[in-house]
């Protein structure tokens, strides 16, 4: 009897300890969530490059203050799949961001009016809030800037300057001359256009933006439909950064990002499409040899077009937040955009452009680029591609350029995609 | 001993039946209620009736990746299973080193199926680029028999360990019978060994279909549903649905997907079951 008793206590203690292991992460993070009487701050960071960043200004702000506060950074490409999880749990984030509008139709019923905070205040302009029905939801807090990021020491090896492009013509002249001679210069034109997941939204979300800018430029927005005007100046420029690469256009679907970056850092490509938020990976290029390029696609009077500039991350702030969350997270805000502190470290530190009033200049020499192109009275492209009806469509243009690359499809699957991708997930999105 | 455990069997059993109640039942009756809802969080949910179903039998995708996986599941199975057989009856001769190979053939099951997945995918693409082909991405077919592949380069030794233990168990003297009896070495396998491990290969049969109709990891890791969601199966369809849509409506219809692909996969678990059970014999 005594052994049966024995077995029977460890085996109670067992289970203690099995739910013991289950409970406590959860009982922690309630502690942590609404224990102080002045608030906590959560932040679901969607930028994995400033991770680092985010957490030392966390730690500096508490330091300053004694609010506590938690970032927490996604997985790059999960931060929808991460954010769902943690919005449905007890300790949700408090802050978090979205992507434009079309984000924001997942996420409207969570947003916390915004229109009455000393971060609205902070605003530059309005044209970086984030609004629906009259309330304002989100506030960009980063303009970025893309375009075609050039290797300069190796354009001058070739016997160009940045003087020698002006529209796509001329572009195309000096791709396809440096194509050419690759042989004896020892280096392509453009890095690989890679189509795996790590790399497809340069050419299905950024470069597919310049058709829709163009279009909505000369024949207005309609919505639910875009007409595909420019599609051909699309297939111009992707035939051009395709056939004018490092590798050959049946491979491209196993290309990532990582592969488009070591090609270029490693002098083996002059041009590589992206933005100034790819700085830290390109470098070790040396600032002085990184120039920068506006997508040219062959549009009459393109001479004065500009980078490709705006934004598409928006700070939103969890509506179902205890009260003194919001008010700890909207103070925690106003100071990241207004302190000594905050501002150093959104410009210095993670190289942003912000578009509030005390913001500092970013020491991103990228940035710096795109500055001189706006000081010089070129025209930016505005980032249109929130407008993109949604993720889906996006995949089903990226899936027809692929194929399309790789010869197994043709390019009217492309403009199908394009044009009529968009009237069906329009209807599908909007049905209700 | 026996009475000991006819007192206290509820205490044995509460702890599996607790972790099967919170595990299971829990998110399952959960589930078959957000089926009929609209949400983002499974907190915040409205209810939107059978829409949810409409709109799931609507989607064309859906109905693709249910063909496209019953024609995956159908060659899986039968490939699966005869060779795991024809593996099983080899290494249950008296051969040297046979315990050796079965360890080797059983490995591929330890390593999990997103890392199989994309070491399948270097190795298919090499080899298609080597051939000239496009690659796994471009190509539906492709990555329709990469599928068959990897799954069986996985799953054969699992279904062997199955399979060898079913052959070991038939008795000897049945076999020695049937060859003094003069049965060639093939009837004695169909007549004699084959009824004997039925049982195993109800099992097995069971196994491979539900894995075969379940299967994600492979599937997201090994194509994505490339190209343009013609080699997504209906694990990695509603997941898409769920996941990678922007839209509150989307989250329901995913889990009317869900409740759909469940009743699926226990249909047709159990027409299967039925079919084998009855050709088992009594030994």
């Amino acid at each position: 009897m005594k052994k049966n008793w024995l077995a029977l206590s460890l085996a109670a203690i067992m289970i203690a300890v099995l739910f013991a292991g289950c409970g406590t992460p959860g009982r922690d993070k309630d502690d942590k969530g609404t224990g102080e009487a002045n608030g906590s701050v959560y932040y679901l960071n969607f930028k994995p490059e400033q991770d680092e960043q985010w957490q030392a200004l966390a730690k500096a702000y508490t330091e300053e203050t004694g609010v506590e506060v938690k970032v927490v950074t996604a997985a790059s490409g999960q931060y929808e799949t991460t954010l769902m999880a943690e919005m449905g749990k007890k300790g949700s984030p408090t802050l978090f961001q979205v992507n434009g509008p079309v984000g924001l139709n997942n996420w409207r019923d969570y947003c916390y009016d915004l229109s009455g905070s000393k971060l609205y205040g902070e605003l530059i302009s309005d044209d970086f809030a984030l609004t629906s029905d009259g309330a304002v939801y989100g506030i960009a807090y980063v303009i970025e800037t893309y375009g075609i990021i050039y290797n300069k020491a190796l354009l001058e090896r070739a016997g160009y300057t940045e003087a020698d492009i002006t529209n796509f013509d001329s572009f195309k002249a000096v791709v396809e001359d440096i194509t050419a001679r690759s042989s004896e210069l020892g280096f392509a034109a453009f890095t690989s256009a890679g189509m795996d997941g790590s790399s497809d939204w340069r050419f299905k979300t950024h470069l597919a933006n310049l058709p829709i800018y163009y279009e909505y430029e000369t024949e207005g927005m309609t919505a639910g439909e875009i007409k595909g005007t420019y599609l051909n100046n699309y297939k111009a420029i992707w035939d051009l950064y395709i056939n004018n690469s490092t590798c050959d256009p049946a491979g491209l679907s196993a290309k990532t990002g990582d592969d488009a970056v070591s090609e270029f850092a490693g002098g083996k490509a002059v041009f590589y499409q992206n933005g100034t938020w790819a700085y830290n990976d390109v470098k070790s290029l040396g600032d002085e040899n990184l120039g920068m390029l506006p997508i040219y696609i062959g549009v009459e009077g393109e001479e004065s077009q500009g980078l490709c500039t705006g934004s598409e991350n928006y700070w939103c702030v969890n509506k179902d937040a205890s009260e003194e969350n919001i008010r700890a997270t909207l103070d925690f805000l106003y100071w990241v955009v207004s302190s000594e502190t905050g501002t150093s470290a959104l410009a210095d530190e993670m190289g942003f452009v912000c578009p509030f009033k005390s913001a500092k200049k970013s020491a991103n020499p990228l940035v710096k680029i795109a500055d001189e192109y706006i000081a010089a009275g070129k025209k930016s492209v505005d980032w249109c591609f929130p407008t993109m009806p949604s993720e889906e469509w996006k995949n089903g243009v990226g899936s027809a350029l692929t194929a399309y690359a790789a010869g197994t499809g043709d390019w009217d699957a492309v403009v199908t995609a394009f044009v009529d991708g968009w009237k069906t997930e329009y209807k599908l999105n909007n049905a209700e | 001993m026996e009475k000991a455990i006819k007192k206290y069997w509820p205490i044995f059993v509460l702890p599996t039946l607790t972790a099967f109640i919170i595990g299971f039942i829990v998110p399952f009756a959960e589930g078959l209620y957000l089926s009929f809802c609209k949400f983002t969080t499974v907190n915040k949910a409205t209810w939107v009736g059978l829409g949810n179903y409409v709109r799931a039998f609507a989607d064309n995708t859906f109905k693709y990746s249910f063909w496209f996986t019953a024609a995956f599941a159908v060659v899986a199975t039968i490939l699966i299973n005869i060779l795991a057989f024809a593996v099983a009856l080899l290494l249950t001769r008296k051969l040297k080193g046979s315990h050796f190979f079965r360890t080797v053939f059983f490995m591929p099951n330890l390593i999990g199926g997103i890392v199989l997945g994309y070491i399948w995918q270097i190795l298919l693409n090499s080899l298609l680029s080597l051939l000239g082909r496009p690659l796994l991405a471009l190509d539906a077919a492709a990555g329709y028999w990469g599928l068959i592949i990897l799954m069986c380069w996985q799953q054969i030794g699992y279904m062997m360990i199955i399979y060898i233990a079913g052959l070991q168990s038939v008795p000897d003297e049945l076999l020695e019978a049937a060859t003094v009896d003069g049965a060639s070495p093939w009837k004695a396998l169909w007549k004699v060994r084959i009824p004997m491990v039925m049982p195993s290969i109800t099992i097995c049969l069971f196994l491979t279909v539900t894995n075969s109709f379940k299967l994600f990891d492979q599937n997201l890791a090994l194509t994505g549903g490339e190209p343009a969601h013609s080699s997504e199966m209906l694990a990695l369809n509603i997941y898409n649905t769920f996941y990678s849509r922007a839209g509150a409506q989307w989250k329901g219809i995913g889990q009317a997907k869900a409740v759909i692909f469940f009743l699926l996969v226990v249909i047709i678990s159990l027409l299967q079951l039925r079919a084998t059970r009855s050709k088992e014999v009594q030994q």
